[in-house]
């Protein structure tokens, strides 16, 4: 037998959402503690005995033997969640309790919980987002700090404090009260949809963390629609946008780790199951009248996942889905995305145009994107000196080294006569 | 062949699961190999690290102070002499984490003929 890609890292998470519900939430510290000691001694069995034929199984029931093992420990009387705490405090009732608040039943909703409970309002998006990577997704400080390029030191802070918050809370978020589910749904669909993004455009190099990323906020956003609440257009919407993306990820870059424009990729590339699976959630997520940008787009990547060629792309419906993000969500990189698709559809003239007249222009000032559509559409107009010029500028503000080949390999095209695409990918 | 006992010291720590998952798999690999090859005699068993050490005048937390120190597990290996059990354990993946192993022949003796 061997194990599954990830399982430790997944469990962990099960097992710290279960054991935190069981504990209370502003024991946190002690339920992470017991997680910690489940898969040291699962893992010393494995070692010489080989991996068990259901090691999730065994894993949970040594979590449960570790937690009362960890209960008969504490020497000074601990207050539990209110819900268990005179149970886990007797000897007569601590094992039945454990037991059955392990069961399939009681752990079902465990993640979800866990879910909504990080993305309270108090904490920061970027500390929302740290968190459910590292109590849910199990990753350490050190590999938030990889997938963020941020210091160590710097994930350490925010996560510290994002616990305390955390366990500051009199309780879990409680996913069975069905007004405070609806309230909070959106923050937690925000901090999935930022976690995607992350991975998707993040500044790590590395496609393998990048690609966990996306897999993590996808695996999430499951989990979402397989609660009846959780099940909301907005919510299908999002998955869909995630298939559809999540589609392009191994053709995005090229062998020497460059970003590809959407038209230079291999389509063939393009994982056709999850294009599918994209389609029917975002047919799923026009149910209601509910329009969200997370409608939108998925819509747009479902209009380049459906063109079989880069030429076949219908750019007149992606432009009136742009003006509509634009009606619900207006903002800089939205226009400029706009006016990239106004390019291809109309030309570079009116492309410049729609340039011309985005709104609070000045906050793309670091993006490098916005130079660099200039630089698409100078070259496209023939201008090769001017088209250079802005992309040498985009190339200075490159975020990471897969940006940074792509613009280069612009800067160095202005010198030859290859017609390319506007759009980045 | 000759029969060795491979001690196992030294505890592991890691900062996530996936770099323990990681080692775990490392280990069971190490095994199979081993198993396949036939030089295992008996995979022993890990051992819990909390422990006594009694001597004369007291019984105490041991088994010792320092963490590298401490056996985590035993194996029986069969190998032809020394050198090739010194060859096998140089796989294992307690190495990797600053860990070692301490490979020590079993003595065989026939216990019969020192009564004669």
């Amino acid at each position: 037998m061997e194990l599954s890609d990830h399982l430790f890292r997944r469990e962990a998470g099960r097992m710290t959402a279960a054991l935190a519900r069981i504990f209370g939430v502003h024991n946190l510290g002690l339920a992470e503690d017991v997680v910690q000691e489940a898969f040291c001694r699962a893992a010393e069995i494995w070692k010489f005995r080989g991996v068990p034929d259901n090691p999730s199984a065994w894993l949970m029931a040594t979590a449960k033997n570790c937690a009362l093992d960890a209960l008969r420990r504490q020497r000074t009387a601990r207050a539990y969640a209110p819900e268990f705490g005179r149970y886990l405090e007797s000897e007569w009732t601590r094992a039945a309790i454990i037991e059955e608040q392990f069961g399939a039943n009681a752990i079902k909703d465990d993640l979800l919980r866990m879910m909504f409970s990080c993305c309270q309002p108090r904490l920061s998006e970027e500390a929302q987002i740290a968190l459910i990577l590292h109590i849910l997704c199990g990753f350490s400080v050190g590999e938030i700090a990889g997938a963020f390029v941020s210091s160590q030191a710097a994930i350490e802070k925010r996560i510290t404090r994002a616990k305390k918050v955390l366990a500051q809370s009199k309780k879990l978020f409680d996913v069975a009260a069905a007004a405070e589910f609806s309230a909070r749904l959106p923050a937690v669909q925000r901090a999935l949809y930022l976690l995607f993004n992350e991975g998707y455009h993040g500044a790590c190099a590395e496609a393998a963390i990048r690609a966990e990323l996306c897999r993590e906020a996808m695996r999430l956003t499951a989990e979402l629609l397989v609660h009846p609440l959780g099940r909301t257009p907005a919510s299908y919407a999002l998955a869909a946008l995630m298939a559809l993306d999540a589609a392009r990820l191994a053709a995005r870059v090229d062998e020497t780790g460059a970003l590809l424009a959407l038209a230079d990729q291999d389509r063939s590339q393009w994982d056709q199951q999850l294009i599918g699976e994209g389609l029917k959630l975002l047919e799923l997520s026009a149910a209601g009248d509910e329009l969200t940008p997370y409608h939108i787009e998925a819509a747009i990547a479902a209009a380049h996942a459906r063109a079989r060629s880069a030429e076949e792309t219908d750019w007149t419906m992606i432009v009136s889905l742009y003006d509509s993000l634009m009606a619900i969500r207006p903002s800089p990189i939205v226009a400029l995305n706009r006016a990239i698709a106004v390019a291809e559809k109309d030309g570079p003239e009116l492309g410049l145009e729609a340039i011309a007249a985005i709104d609070g222009r000045e906050r793309l000032g670091a993006y490098p994107f916005y130079p660099a559509a200039l630089g698409e559409m100078a070259l496209r107009r023939g201008d090769k000196p001017a088209a250079a010029a802005h992309f040498r500028a985009a190339l200075a503000l490159a975020r990471n080294p897969m940006e940074r080949l792509f613009l280069e390999k612009r800067v160095e095209a202005c010198g030859g006569e290859k017609r390319h695409p506007i759009a980045p990918a | 062949m000759s029969e060795f006992t491979f001690l196992f010291r030294g505890r592991d720590y890691f900062a996530s699961p996936e770099q323990r998952q990681k080692h775990t798999e490392k280990w069971v690999a190490w095994f199979k190999e081993l198993g396949a090859k036939g030089h295992i005699k008996d995979l022993g068993r890990p051992l819990d690290a909390a422990g006594k050490v009694v001597d004369k005048k007291s019984v105490h937390d041991g088994p010792y102070a320092e963490a590298k120190d401490v056996v985590g597990g035993y194996t029986l290996i069969e190998a032809a002499d020394l050198n090739q059990a010194v060859e096998l354990s140089k796989g294992c993946p307690i190495l990797d984490l600053g860990g070692c192993v301490e490979v020590r022949p079993v003595q065989v003796q026939n216990m019969m003929s020192l009564n004669t």
